[in-house]
């Protein structure tokens, strides 16, 4: 088992991630592994880097220093000879393929209907012919108890629906691994419930995910590991029951005491 | 909430009753005798104005009636049709290019795009079209080919240079700098997160723009494109200053022959380009409810369904009264 676990390269691999704006270092060297299948839970005060470190993953955000992989393969850049060289944008667009990302604003389309926003990458990318990928996008805005607002523009749904078909969306590409930044922060209390149900049936079903939240009682409920960033290190990482019910460090105290 | 005259209440004890609600009784709508006064002094004004135009023989509405249909105003009103159509096609073209190279991330692509811009904002389009005539005088030949090195093709500049040709160039470059500032406006519009979005999917760049970034930034784009169209079918007027014998250019040259018709001629001129602007803002109405999807909860109703309202909507308001 162990030894069949090694040969296995880990879903998301980060190492010595380093990215600063202007004179603020965000990622102050980030090593973080993520095993396949699993659920990662970042949690964090505001600006202590967790977005960033997201976003750096699948490459919205370039690193200073360091570098990311998925599933073995390094993202946006390549090795040549000890140093890293920056992809073609096409390159870095097809690695996006396999990335899903939920954003905490949602950013669907207001222009296409929930299933065109879900059929749209498929298309775009050639991965699908028109009729497959709307196929496919009604299966899965069924998956997400959406199966009568196909049609409907996302200004027709609310806050809870349209992150329901985000989501949807980044399911639409078969992503090896999901990035969830702040997926529910935007809703109003009574909709959270309903997004982070269908991101509990993610969990469990072969694909990765990590996100980012402040929804503690749910860290707790879903992930396998909880890592908690604070000015761009992270403090402590590991099961929920350890770093969320007895945090070794007072930074981690102060941060729960606080959202708890 | 706790006023102070209310501060020895607290919110436990705060279950009284309400006093009993009236039994239900239609509202009526307040009255707004103001508003009738006003209507009946527009109204009144506007009168006295119709019949000042109608009966001042000044107008001569007879020859007004006559030269309306002229086949030889018509070839003027297509001459301006033909020259405003092709260069507000071509400007949107070009103000398109500019703009995008003004967003690009290189920089001399933006600094050409801006001073673009800056200079073709800056001059008078009569002096452009003026400039462009005489054209020829300046540059005998143009020639494609190698700069300082040999040249593939020539042309003479005359032979090119019709009138037409310099109408349309010259309405093209001024239009294509007011244009880019629209479109670039327009891209400008659209949240960041939408490019975001579209990246993180892996969309491809120029299928981003087309389908995600274009189709939302064309919402605002459309506007002020079409405000930029009406000025230009006024524009159109200036390329008689190239021998162009447009709709203006035709009635002006009428008005020379028929001094006593001039006041009737630039009525024809003027009703001519009061249709086709207002042809262009019919036109703008619906391609804005096209692109208006999803942006809105209900999209605006056509002037036909806001009519048909309006009748509903009286009618409702003398049913109360009764």
């Amino acid at each position: 088992m162990s030894a069949d676990r090694r040969a296995r390269p880990a879903a998301v691999e980060v190492r010595g991630a380093v990215k600063a704006f202007g004179a603020h270092t965000v990622l102050d060297g980030i090593d973080l592994t993520v095993e396949p299948g699993t659920v990662t839970v970042i949690v964090g005060p505001s600006g202590s880097g967790k977005s960033t470190l997201l976003r750096a993953i699948n490459h919205l955000e370039k690193l200073d220093q360091g570098c990311v992989s998925v599933n073995g393969e390094l993202i946006g850049v390549r090795e040549q000879g000890d140093r890293l060289k920056e992809l073609p944008e096409r390159a870095i667009l097809a690695q996006r393929r396999r990335i899903g990302f939920v954003f905490q604003n949602f950013n669907l389309f207001p222009h296409l209907t929930a299933v065109e926003n879900v059929a749209e990458a498929p298309v775009a990318t050639g991965a699908a012919t028109r009729t497959e990928a709307l196929e496919r996008a009604r299966s899965l805005l069924a998956a997400v108890g959406l199966a009568d607002k196909e049609g409907a523009y996302p200004r027709h749904l609310s806050g809870g629906q349209q992150q329901r078909v985000a989501i949807a969306r980044a399911l639409a590409q078969h992503p090896e691994v999901i990035l969830f930044d702040e997926p529910t922060s935007a809703l109003d209390p009574e909709l959270v419930g309903e997004v982070l149900s269908v991101i509990k049936d993610l969990a469990g079903t072969g694909t990765t995910l990590i996100i980012v939240t402040h929804e503690i009682a749910f860290a707790r409920e879903v992930a396998d590991e909880v890592v908690f960033l604070d000015g761009g290190r992270i403090v402590e990482r590991g099961a929920p029951s350890q770093v969320l019910d007895r945090p070794r460090h007072t930074r981690t105290r102060e941060f729960l005491s606080k959202v708890l | 909430m706790s006023s102070p005259a209310h501060t020895n209440v607290s919110p436990a004890d705060a279950s009284f009753e309400p006093p009993a609600a009236p039994a239900a009784r239609p509202v009526i709508p307040l009255r707004h005798p103001g508003r009738w006064v006003a209507t009946a002094a527009v109204l009144v004004v506007l009168a006295q104005v119709v019949h000042g135009l109608v009966t001042n023989p000044f107008y001569q509405w007879d020859r007004f009636a006559y030269w309306f249909w002229q086949p030889v105003v018509l070839d003027g009103l297509l001459i301006t049709l033909h020259v405003t159509a092709v260069s507000a096609v071509l400007a949107l073209v070009g103000g398109t290019a500019l703009a995008l190279a003004r967003s690009s991330r290189n920089p001399v692509l933006r600094a050409v795009s801006w001073a673009y811009t800056w200079l073709f904002r800056s001059t008078p389009l009569i002096v452009l079209l003026l400039f462009l005539y005489n054209f020829s005088a300046l540059y005998q030949t143009l020639s494609l080919g190698v700069p300082f090195g040999p040249a593939f093709v020539t042309f003479g500049v005359t032979a090119l240079a019709s009138e037409t040709v310099i109408g349309i160039l010259g309405l093209t470059l001024h239009e294509s700098a007011y244009a880019a500032e629209i479109v670039r406006a327009g891209i400008l519009s659209v949240d960041q997160g939408q490019h975001e979005a579209a990246a993180a999917l892996g969309i491809p760049r120029h299928r981003r723009f087309r389908r995600i970034v274009l189709p939302q930034a064309l919402r605002s784009i459309v506007p002020n494109y079409v405000n930029l169209l009406i000025g230009l079918v006024k524009s159109t007027s200036l390329v008689f200053y190239v021998s162009l014998l447009d709709l203006f250019g035709t009635v002006q040259s009428l008005g020379s022959t028929y001094p006593g018709d001039i006041v009737p001629l630039l009525l024809v001129a003027t009703a001519w380009y009061v249709i086709l602007t207002s042809a262009v803002s019919v036109v703008q109405h619906y391609v804005e409810r096209r692109f208006a999807r999803g942006a809105v909860r209900t999209p605006p109703p056509t002037p036909l369904q806001r009519l048909r309202g309006g009748f509903a909507d009286l009618r409702a308001r003398v049913a109360v009264r009764r």
